[in-house]
């Protein structure tokens, strides 16, 4: 990761050079680099020993924190749209942008990405056009992105299925040589706690475990499956049943861009030198609701939340930027109107969707039509013409 | 060109029809921006505020704050140019109330937004009074009168009613216009009482593009399902006849026994669940009332000598806490009140939930206090305080209101001496508080004026016999006669 620029000897300067190991935090086991107050910690220690450490140049920096205001700006936007009835859903990422970007950045391009519904932060890490899930939600089209080119899977509504198509997909990957070295091709799946207590993921894990499959785990451990807390999901840390699959697995402070980059950055490195899957937990915090048919304060009270909101993840990158005076200001509010102006777009252009005409639901069941589905198009066209004015 | 635009309440969640406007964070006449919250709306999942859709000046509120709106129906007017001068319309003469009906020149004021403003093309009436707009998602609101598109071949003969609601010189109506008016054809002319209709998918869709009520149909399919050519009977009837329904005109001046003089209200809500609830339980459960009358007018000097102590200084403290803490040591010493039917047993509960029936706005709630036997008497007040102004503001929660075991309702306080309650559903005991007055009582042989209540208790004599009831009602009674000899007797 060294990038040998000039800002990196006086960057080692002035961030203390520290050790913490994981489990000596207060959290339990919680491997972190950047406090919530923005102190950095220069490398911290796994449970399996590894050291874990980034070294970003001030224009990486930056850019992290750049990434972080906007998914963070773009979501506000989509909900907002949803409670003006222009989307049927939002499932809103907030509080998680950490652990979506970090995961999202130390991806490298030959990497596959599985996601749930939630992960509109490692969407746009890929390069993928923000508007492309908003179409999905407000039940326009069916996502719109092509999973191949951006090596992005089309998101998974249904709790923890993707976890077996990405360990199908891995050990393809596996299968077809791809890995065993540097440019090697790992595979990641992203899923929540509440998934950990499905089959699906149980049965991935043993797959990926014993066909050493170029595999990564990534749970976001949000502390709630919609109302249900963690308790009701695990006696055991989450990341500790990875040695029971065996595997390794690692809590990464979820709200820590940084940690949850290097963490990401090791795990999916080893999958692609043929190291076989590996656990994160990225401990996190949803602070919306589930989804915008939830509400949250039902089931959690506020002082939970407000433990959570002295935990930011942005707040935490900002303090670091100005203590370390990577960034100032004017780089603060530039972003906020670079995050104001990408979010006006965005409202525009989803309002600018056309409505699909009906008959085109027959378009995508199969990729070469079937009898069966031609005539009842045929039968619905008819059907649709038969009215005076219809298009069809 | 138009700047007024109506914001129609949205689905907010998945497929919910209505929801309620718990408190407008806006009024008229103030300056909004992009996304600024505006109104607190609950619906059957969550209360939300939901963020506003235009910048510019609140021009009018439509519903306020308590009412239910449905799916659809414009709740606010944004005035989205608002230094742009006075608007055309003489829409500045209409609000003089902040919840004017939208009016029509209002309505013709408003632009529609052009994604959700493509009027589906062949379709009646257009955009109906209310600002009815294609659903972009979700599972459509119906707001308009059933709209009957032409099939090709038809005569242009159209239903007559939709026709004169789409009149661009309809009157504006006086109050806000009736969020589901029934369709003409709905009707009902063949005296079929409403039921489940049986007719498939297809045939349903068909109908309702051809603005065909079902339950206004006989089926001629299997087991009296409606079939497709039912359908195109009904509907090439309706076309051919045209009629417009008769409505009875009132006789001038005779005294009317009819709809113009009868109101009808549509039962939903909480006044819904009510009737549910106590028409099973007073129909499964055999309910046993007794009384009992009490003097209380020691229990009332110790509730003045605790409102007395320095500790208690803040604390709500009524006769009913009194009441409760009887009900509560009590329920110790006969358990087995505190249960429900099962079916094939009795579920005896070690925990006492204890219900307390609230008269709110909304209607009767019963929130309860959750495990409240473990209480301290303080604790307890705090409780009863925390749970009626949570239940007065409407934020009682769903689980506040749910896993209750006992309740007591305080019919006391609308000045009546005691009443038979009914029980909640899967409670076997309700206690009745009736007002407390001063009245003649024989106190030490001789007839003074004293205070005096009156309890009434309602058990389930499925599980509670003649004297269980009767001892846990004497307990209560003994307790409130004495509490602080029953105190020193029981704990």
């Amino acid at each position: 990761m060294a990038k040998g620029d000039p800002g990196a000897a006086t960057r080692s300067k002035r961030a203390a050079p520290r050790t913490r190991r994981a489990a000596a935090t207060g959290e339990p086991e919680l491997v972190q680099l950047l406090t919530p107050e923005g102190e950095r910690i220069e490398s911290a220690l796994g449970p399996d020993g590894t050291e874990y450490r980034v070294d970003f140049t001030d224009e990486e920096y930056r850019g992290l924190y750049r990434d972080l205001v906007l998914v963070r700006k773009l979501d506000a936007e989509a909900t907002a749209l949803q409670r003006q009835g222009e989307l049927g859903l939002w499932a809103s990422l907030l509080g998680q942008e950490a652990a979506q970007v970090g995961s999202g950045r130390a991806l490298r391009t030959q990497d596959m990405a599985f996601p749930t519904y939630r992960e509109h932060g490692v969407l746009y890490c890929r390069g993928i056009d923000p508007i492309m899930p908003l179409g999905l939600f407000r039940g326009v089209d069916q996502g719109g992105w092509d999973p191949n080119e951006f090596k992005f899977n089309m998101y998974t509504i249904v709790i923890g299925a993707q976890t077996l198509h990405a360990t199908g997909y891995a050990m393809g990957v596996a299968m077809d040589g791809k890995t065993g070295g540097e440019d090697g091709e790992a595979v990641i799946a992203y899923f929540g706690d509440g998934a950990t207590s499905q089959g699906d993921v149980n049965e991935s894990f043993v797959w990926a475990s014993v066909f050493n499959a170029p595999l990564v785990f990534f749970c976001q451990n949000n502390q709630y499956a919609i109302s249900e807390p963690l308790e009701r999901q695990t006696r055991v840390p989450l990341y500790r049943r990875a040695g029971g699959f065996g595997f390794p697995g690692v809590r990464v402070d979820g709200n820590d861009v940084l940690a949850s980059y290097a963490v990401t950055r090791h795990a999916l490195d080893n999958a692609r030198n043929g190291q076989g899957p590996s656990l994160i937990e990225a401990y996190t915090y949803r602070m919306g609701a589930h989804t915008t048919s939830d509400d949250p304060t039902r089931y959690r009270i506020a002082s939970e939340v407000e433990a959570w909101q002295a935990k930011d993840p942005i707040a935490r990158m900002k303090a670091f930027l100005t203590k370390q005076k990577i960034a100032d200001e004017s780089f603060f509010t530039a972003v906020d109107e670079q995050a104001r102006t990408e979010s006006v777009h965005l409202r525009e252009r989803v309002l600018a969707m056309p409505d699909p005409q009906p008959v085109t639901m027959f378009d995508h069941v199969y990729p070469n039509g079937s009898p069966e589905l031609d005539e009842q198009r045929a039968r619905f066209t008819q059907y649709m013409e038969s009215f005076e004015g219809s298009a069809h | 060109m138009s700047r007024i635009k109506e914001f129609n309440l949205p689905d907010l969640g998945e497929g919910l029809t209505e929801g309620e406007i718990l408190a407008w964070l806006v009024k008229v006449g103030d300056d909004i921006e992009l996304n600024q919250p505006i109104v607190e709306v609950e619906t059957a999942k969550a209360a939300v505020e939901i963020p506003a859709k235009w910048a510019g000046r609140v021009q009018a509120i439509f519903h306020p704050e308590g009412s239910t709106v449905e799916v659809g129906v414009p709740i606010i007017a944004i005035d989205t140019d608002p230094n742009a001068g006075p608007i055309e319309e003489s829409t500045t003469a209409a609000p003089a109330s902040d919840l004017p009906a939208p009016s029509a020149a209002s309505l013709a004021a408003v632009e529609v937004a052009p994604a959700e403003g493509m009027v589906e093309p062949g379709l009646i009436g257009g955009v109906a009074p209310g600002g009815r707009t294609a659903v972009l998602v979700g599972y459509g609101p119906r707001n308009a009168p059933a709209k009957r598109r032409p099939r090709k071949g038809d005569v242009p003969a159209q239903p007559a009613a939709p026709v004169q609601a789409a009149a661009p010189a309809a009157p504006a109506p006086a109050a806000p216009a009736p969020v589901a008016p029934v369709p003409a054809t709905a009707v009902n002319g063949n005296g079929r009482v409403s039921g489940p209709v049986l007719a498939k998918p297809p045939v349903r869709k068909l109908a309702k593009d051809l603005g065909i009520d079902l339950a206004t149909l006989t089926g001629s399919g299997p087991l009296g399902s409606i079939t497709r050519e039912d359908v195109q009977r009904a509907a090439s009837a309706t076309a051919t006849a045209a009629e417009p329904q008769p409505v009875a005109a009132p006789a001038a001046s005779a005294a009317s026994f009819g709809a113009d003089r009868e109101q009808r209200i549509p039962v939903k809500g909480v006044r819904k669940l009510t009737a549910e609830n106590t028409a099973r339980s007073a129909f499964t459960a055999p309910h046993v009332t007794e009384f009992l009358t009490v003097d209380v007018t020691r229990a009332m000097k110790a509730l003045d000598r605790l409102r007395d102590r320095r500790e208690w200084r803040d604390v709500r403290v009524s006769p009913l806490l009194l009441v409760a803490k009887a009900v509560l040591l009590a329920v110790k010493r006969y358990p087995m009140v505190n249960s429900t039917w099962a079916g094939d047993e009795i579920v005896v509960k070690e925990y006492v939930n204890l219900g307390i029936a609230a008269a709110t706005e909304r209607g009767l709630i019963v929130p309860n206090i959750k495990d409240a036997g473990r209480l301290s008497l303080r604790e307890l007040a705090d409780a009863m305080t925390e749970l009626v102004q949570t239940a007065k503001s409407g934020k009682t929660s769903p689980a506040d209101m749910s896993g209750g075991t006992l309740t007591i309702t305080n019919v006391g306080v609308f000045g009546v001496d005691t009443g038979t309650p009914i029980l909640p559903p899967g409670e076997s005991a309700i206690l009745a508080f009736g007002a407390v007055r001063e009245q003649p009582w024989v106190h030490k042989g001789k007839v003074k004026p004293r205070l005096v209540t009156t309890l009434g208790l309602s058990f389930d004599h499925r599980i509670i016999d003649g004297e269980l009831g009767s001892k846990f009602l004497r307990d209560i009674g003994d307790f409130l006669a004495d509490p602080e000899a029953a105190l020193l007797a029981w704990t």
